[in-house]
């Protein structure tokens, strides 16, 4: 069975990468690196059966991973919550959000939608850099450290296994989504919309279910990894890093989840290696950014499928 | 009551601004249906541009129309080098290309000019003039007044010129407009080069008033596509409105609600509006063919 | 004969085209039913106004006796409504069994967190959900493209495969829209086999078609439109012999 196309093959295949990395990452900043990737990863997964799979498009998602890491951040810090419970009550409160502003959104289409999320977006990046009483501003604020049941992980290893093993999750369930009546209904409301109607699909609703999924898997991961990194800014809700989570999916391979997490190892892995070109991490992200779309406008993977694909038939 | 004029004065000046960008969003996506994300750079490229010249000693009646050709330039260049070979992709994938392509002209600005904020000498000087109580400053007036030739004139070339209306032709329908002989990828091509013009005039209009950086770009831009969107995607007066609209609200809110959400007003507008009005204020309703 | 559904003075317009204008017939259960007219009579509006694609500006739509006008197809498709389009609806990103079973859709378990989690009962019924959708490919006649992707498919093979995935949600009433468009007379025979074959299983059938051979073999009444309007209804010796229906294709003498 070809590894590519198997979905459990590959999902062994990311298992065994996750447990093996460690044997060959020599310090806590390539720990730190892995876990960025991750991070990046499991939010990437979950737009992607947004944008991939559904065929809706969000310009505005890292302000639920904002607003996931801020209620966290808050609650914890300035009201000495549990971090379990602020985290629930994050995911809790961006769904609802997300479901509010669902319905009206998604009758969106195309660009009208995209602004519509852009917009959203905008409004809680906005919000989060004004209301300094609350968010410390543009300057951001410190978050305590994550604890559950009196375990603490602290340093860059152990949150290795914690982001590894989400992560894996993460992807199980979005293979698991994708291959039952559900996962289908929502691809065929990206295939023909009109189609998924008369056979019975009540399209808006699995428009906004897919929506508020992909809203909660960003902001559960900003909760933790708000308290991963111990200290949160706004800009983690910006139109640049929505633009980059977008960016991620669609390079990996949209209706692609190992797609969307290589797009994630990609994109995360990338500011490292412009690192000594600082001056010329714009042009070069901006030059990426458009000629993989130009030449590979599937996206990595699904190229690499049709490519392995048309070699296997000459 | 003098106050409220005030606002009203800045608003049209800014809207002005914002109908200009949200012209240039409008006449790319009635070309190719693209939205161009790149538009708010091409201000960006027109008001340092302006500031360069003028600091090499080129006089700003030169400056100015050098800048914005020089822009033109870019943008035709992007056309082609980004949109022609991407032809027929997805939505999804042309708007990550012109958010790739805003990115890299960020980048290159970033690496020709640093990332401070420079000044720009106002076209006619300084000296405030009183209106009914408000003040305005002579740039303003400039901002208004060429924004509103500039409107003018586009309505001219389209509504009465063969190639102005060769472009509306492609617009409604490419694929009829080539079997009349119009040649669709010109036209594209052309689209690109105008809405390069009139984000350059924009930004060098713009720039003695909010001074020229790097950035200045990315929050213009954005808020013209709002504008564009409000008034209905593809549809020119729509533009102009919503741009209109757009500045006003601004600053009435700047004023009398709260100056640090200024920015906001531009995104809850277009949530509200859209939920209202899913194509915009003058936006054309249509049904979809089964 | 009862009927099924009863379309009393339905009429929608888009603007200043009123393309169906105060449209009443009966569909009996178990009967074929045609539906023809000039291009541009409304029939494919009719179809779309019936089947909840488009609103109804005015008149009335009663399903097993049960006002439905103006409601969404999805809550059509509960009501044993299926139906096929003039231009082919297909997921092209999806196979062509999963575009059958898609058709199947509201037979299955549809719980979101089973879904998640790959709950046994998911796991079943998808399993017989696409053995069932192969049966129906072949059913339909297009059986060598159950291991292929929709978008590799040829267009007469895509236009029964639509018909699989209307059937695959064992509707009572079966609406076709020009089935037979863009085939040839080789493949339209075969699918005139096809309709008889659904139709002796039981399924109320309405075509839209203007291959007349089809209709006039396959259907026992049949609803004449032009300009929107009603122009005949009944057996098709009674609109053979109808002047109205004569003058409308052949002009006035």
């Amino acid at each position: 069975m070809n590894v590519l196309n198997s979905r459990y093959g590959g999902l062994a295949v990311l298992a065994a990468i996750v447990l093996l990395l460690p044997l060959v990452l020599p310090n806590n900043y390539y720990f730190d690196v892995a876990n960025r990737i991750a991070i990046n990863a499991i939010v990437a997964v979950g737009l992607n059966l947004l944008i991939g799979y559904a065929g809706q498009i969000s310009l505005g998602h890292a302000g639920f991973l904002g607003l996931g890491a801020y209620t966290s951040a808050i609650l914890t810090s300035n009201y000495g919550w549990s971090p379990l419970a602020a985290m629930l009550v994050a995911a809790l409160g961006v769904a609802a959000l997300a479901f509010l502003v669902a319905r009206p959104i998604l009758r969106l289409k195309g660009h009208y939608l995209a602004m519509a999320t852009l917009g959203l977006g905008m409004i809680f990046s906005i919000v989060l850099t004004n209301e300094s009483a609350l968010t410390g501003g543009p300057d951001g604020m410190a978050v305590p450290g994550f604890e559950l049941l009196g375990w603490s992980p602290q340093g860059e290893a152990v949150w290795y296994w914690v982001f590894g093993a989400l992560l894996l999750a993460a992807v199980w369930l979005a293979l698991n989504l994708i291959d039952s009546p559900v996962g289908r209904a929502l691809r065929a409301v990206h295939g023909s919309e009109v189609a998924a109607a008369v056979a019975g699909i009540d399209t808006t609703s699995y428009k906004v279910l897919v929506f508020v999924v992909s809203a909660v898997f960003a902001a559960l991961v900003g909760s933790l990894s708000a308290h991963y990194t111990g200290f949160i800014t706004p800009g983690q809700a910006s139109f640049l890093h929505s633009v980059e989570l977008v960016t991620m999916v669609v390079i990996g391979g949209m209706a692609s989840t190992f797609g969307a997490v290589i797009g994630a190892a990609l994109l995360t892995l990338l500011p490292q290696v412009l690192s000594g070109l600082e001056d010329f991490e714009m042009v070069v992200f901006g030059l990426i950014l458009m000629t993989s779309m130009i030449f590979l406008p599937r996206g990595l993977v699904p190229s690499l499928r049709g490519w392995l694909a048309a070699k296997g038939r000459a | 009551m003098s106050e409220l004029l005030q606002f009203l004065l800045s608003g049209l000046t800014i809207g002005a601004i914002y109908a200009l960008a949200a012209l240039g969003f409008t006449l790319i996506y009635n070309a190719s249906h693209v939205i161009n994300f790149a538009q708010g750079e091409f201000i960006m490229f027109g008001g340092m541009a302006t500031v360069f010249l003028a600091k090499a000693g080129v006089p700003l009646i030169l400056a100015v129309p050098l800048a914005i050709m020089v822009t033109i330039l870019v943008g035709m260049a992007l056309e082609k080098a980004a949109i022609e070979t991407a032809r027929g992709a997805q939505v999804v994938t042309l708007i990550i290309i012109t958010i790739g392509a805003s990115i890299f002209l960020r980048g290159v600005a970033q690496i020709l000019w640093g990332k401070q904020f420079y000044p720009l000498a106002a076209f006619s000087g300084e000296a405030p003039i009183e209106v009914f109580g408000a003040t305005v400053v002579p740039q303003s007036l400039w901002v208004v007044g060429v924004s509103a030739v500039i409107v003018l004139v586009l309505a001219w070339f389209f509504g009465r010129t063969l190639l102005g209306k060769a472009v509306l032709a492609t617009a409604i329908n490419a694929g009829a407009a080539q079997l009349i002989g119009v040649n669709t990828r010109t036209v594209l091509l052309l689209s690109f080069g105008l809405s390069a013009g009139l984000g350059a005039i924009a930004g060098a209009l713009v720039a003695p008033i909010t001074t020229a950086n790097y950035e200045m770009g990315l929050m213009l831009g954005l808020k013209g596509f709002v504008a564009a969107v409000l008034g209905g995607l593809g549809v020119g007066v729509g533009a102009v409105v919503g741009g209109l609209l757009l500045g006003i609200a601004e600053t009435l809110t700047a004023g009398y609600v709260s100056s640090a959400y200024k920015d906001a007003v531009a995104f809850v507008l277009i949530f509200v509006v859209l939920f209202f009005l899913p194509n915009g204020l003058f936006g054309k309703r249509g049904t979809e063919r089964v | 004969m009862a009927a099924l559904l009863e379309i009393e003075k339905l009429s929608k317009s888009f603007g200043g085209v009123h393309a169906v204008q105060e449209v009443s017939f009966t569909v009996q259960k178990g009967l074929v039913h045609a539906v023809i007219g000039p291009n541009g009579a409304g029939k494919t509006t009719l179809f779309n106004l019936i089947s909840g694609v488009y609103e109804p500006s005015a008149g009335h739509i009663r399903l097993k006796g049960e006002e439905v006008g103006g409601l969404p197809p999805n809550k059509l498709a509960e009501r044993g409504l299926s139906r096929t389009f003039q231009n082919l609806q297909i997921c092209f990103n999806l196979s062509a069994l999963e575009n059958v079973m898609i058709g199947a859709h509201l037979r299955l378990d549809r719980s979101f967190v089973k879904a998640l989690l790959r709950w046994p009962t998911i796991t079943r019924g998808d399993r017989a959900c696409r053995e069932h959708a192969a049966e129906l490919m072949e059913y339909v006649g297009c059986g060598k493209y159950i291991g292929s992707e929709a978008d590799g498919m040829p267009y007469g093979a895509l236009k029964r495969l639509e018909v699989a995935r209307a059937l695959a949600a064992e509707p009572e009433i079966l609406f076709l829209d020009e089935p037979a468009a863009g085939l040839n007379p080789t493949e339209t025979a075969e699918l005139d086999e096809v309709i008889h074959k659904i139709a002796a299983r039981g399924v109320t059938v309405v075509l839209v078609e203007h291959d007349m051979k089809l209709v006039m073999n396959l259907s026992q009444r049949i609803l004449v439109l032009d300009y929107g309007r009603k122009l005949a209804e009944g057996t098709p010796g009674e609109v053979r012999a109808n002047p109205d229906v004569i003058a409308a294709y052949l002009g006035a003498a």
